[in-house]
């Protein structure tokens, strides 16, 4: 029963979501509002559930001095300090809590993502190396749409982001299409399955 | 010495900080990288507190008096369950109301992914753009079709799916580098002009 009942509960509700899809009457309306309004009151629980994993993490790495312990508790030090500062002091501008975000968090996550660009880098020297035509053509399209979206490009000759929006809108649009379209026959299938009750990994090991 | 260029040079330090891996990785990067974990979480949380509990849960019981959202609160708080042996069963009940909207999924994805780009795909092939778009689409899907070897005939066709998807690859990933190199001009303009004003 442990199983079963919360399969019931997503069969049952899913196969009325289905309905809702296809019947706009108010009772379905009001079905809809009705699970959003409780989707809402349910959400603020999940972070709980995410800040308990990370403290249950860090903390045992501490409690059991494992290599490298001391940026666990540079982890868990920055979070507590980070939430009291919202806590205590609001999160509106001008406050210590966005201070915090626009010196530490902001700068810090625009950093990470600009490192990036080296990973980027290498990872397009190693495919070249590989000398197949397909990684030629891969990186002489990205060359190219590169190249379009700079000035350089057009100085170099006015082709560059004539050929640049030719590929965002031809070879591009087919290969996005189509993906697009796999992609959404796999997600009809998969919600398929889980509707269906063929899927039931979300529900997790145990009894 | 300004609370301006204070700010500046705590930003610019754990930006260092964070650069400082693409020599090898060592201790400042992995402090600045637990630090992000924990900053990032910590600012999560009171946003969550006053965007999500105080307008969702706490408002309608206590300001409203809708008790019947102390069900679903109570649901949410069934989350906490998953960290026991005996009891992490209980959680599976917050997921699955969660879950339900894939019924919305079925038809919603049908639409919106399968029957609108199978629309969009179907133009009158009166140029050569809308002729390369439709053989490209078509070569594409029949390379992922699997229950038929991609030999002979059918390898040759497929395989211009693969020239296909490959320029499509390329297109993207010469975005994803833009959109990074734009960020590393961004912090380099920071670090130079910003923090040490050497580009005024």
């Amino acid at each position: 029963m442990k199983r079963q009942i919360p399969l019931i509960i997503v069969i049952g509700l899913g196969f009325v979501f289905v309905a809702h899809t296809f019947i706009p009457a108010k009772i379905s309306v009001d079905f809809y509002e009705w699970w959003q309004t409780w989707s809402k009151a349910i959400s603020p629980f999940a972070v709980v559930l995410g800040v308990m994993s990370l403290f249950m993490v860090h903390s045992t790495k501490i409690t059991r001095k494992v290599s490298n312990w001391q940026y666990s508790a540079v982890t868990l030090g920055s979070l507590a300090i980070t939430s009291l500062i919202g806590f205590v002091w609001g999160t509106q501008e001008g406050t210590p809590f966005m201070w915090l975000f626009k010196n530490i968090q902001m700068p810090m996550g625009a950093t990470m993502f600009s490192l990036l660009a080296f990973h980027i880098a290498s990872a397009a020297y190693k495919a070249f190396r590989a000398r197949s035509l397909e990684a030629t053509v891969l990186l002489l399209a990205a060359c190219i749409v590169m190249l379009g979206q700079v000035p350089l490009g057009s100085q170099i000759s006015k082709w560059i982001p004539e050929t640049s929006q030719w590929i965002l809108n031809v070879p591009n649009l087919a290969a996005k299409r189509a993906i697009a379209l796999g992609v959404g026959l796999g997600m009809t299938a998969t919600s398929l399955k889980i509707l269906l009750g063929i899927e039931r990994t979300y529900l997790g090991g145990g009894d | 010495m300004t609370f301006e260029f204070i700010s500046n040079t705590v930003a610019a330090f754990l930006t260092l900080c964070i650069f400082s891996f693409l020599y090898k990785d060592n201790p400042f990067y992995k402090f600045a990288e637990s630090l992000f974990v924990g900053v990032s979480m910590g600012y999560a949380i009171p946003l969550v507190y006053e965007n999500a509990f105080i307008p969702f849960v706490y408002r309608p019981i206590f300001v409203e008096h809708n008790f019947l959202i102390i069900i679903p609160s109570i649901m949410g708080a069934l989350y906490i369950f998953r960290f026991t042996r005996n009891l992490s069963w209980l959680s599976r009940y917050p997921i699955v109301f969660g879950m339900a909207i894939v019924g919305m999924g079925v038809p919603m994805s049908m639409h919106g992914s399968v029957l609108v780009q199978m629309r969009s795909a179907m133009l009158p092939l009166d140029n050569l753009n809308t002729i390369l778009i439709f053989i490209g689409t078509v070569t594409i899907l029949m390379y992922f079709f699997f229950s038929k070897e991609h030999r002979g005939l059918y390898g040759k066709i497929t395989n211009i799916g693969v020239w296909f998807m490959m320029i499509g690859f390329g297109a993207s990933f010469g975005y994803t580098v833009m959109a990074r190199i734009s960020l590393l001009i961004g912090r380099i303009q920071f670090l130079l002009d910003d923090w040490l004003g050497i580009m005024r």
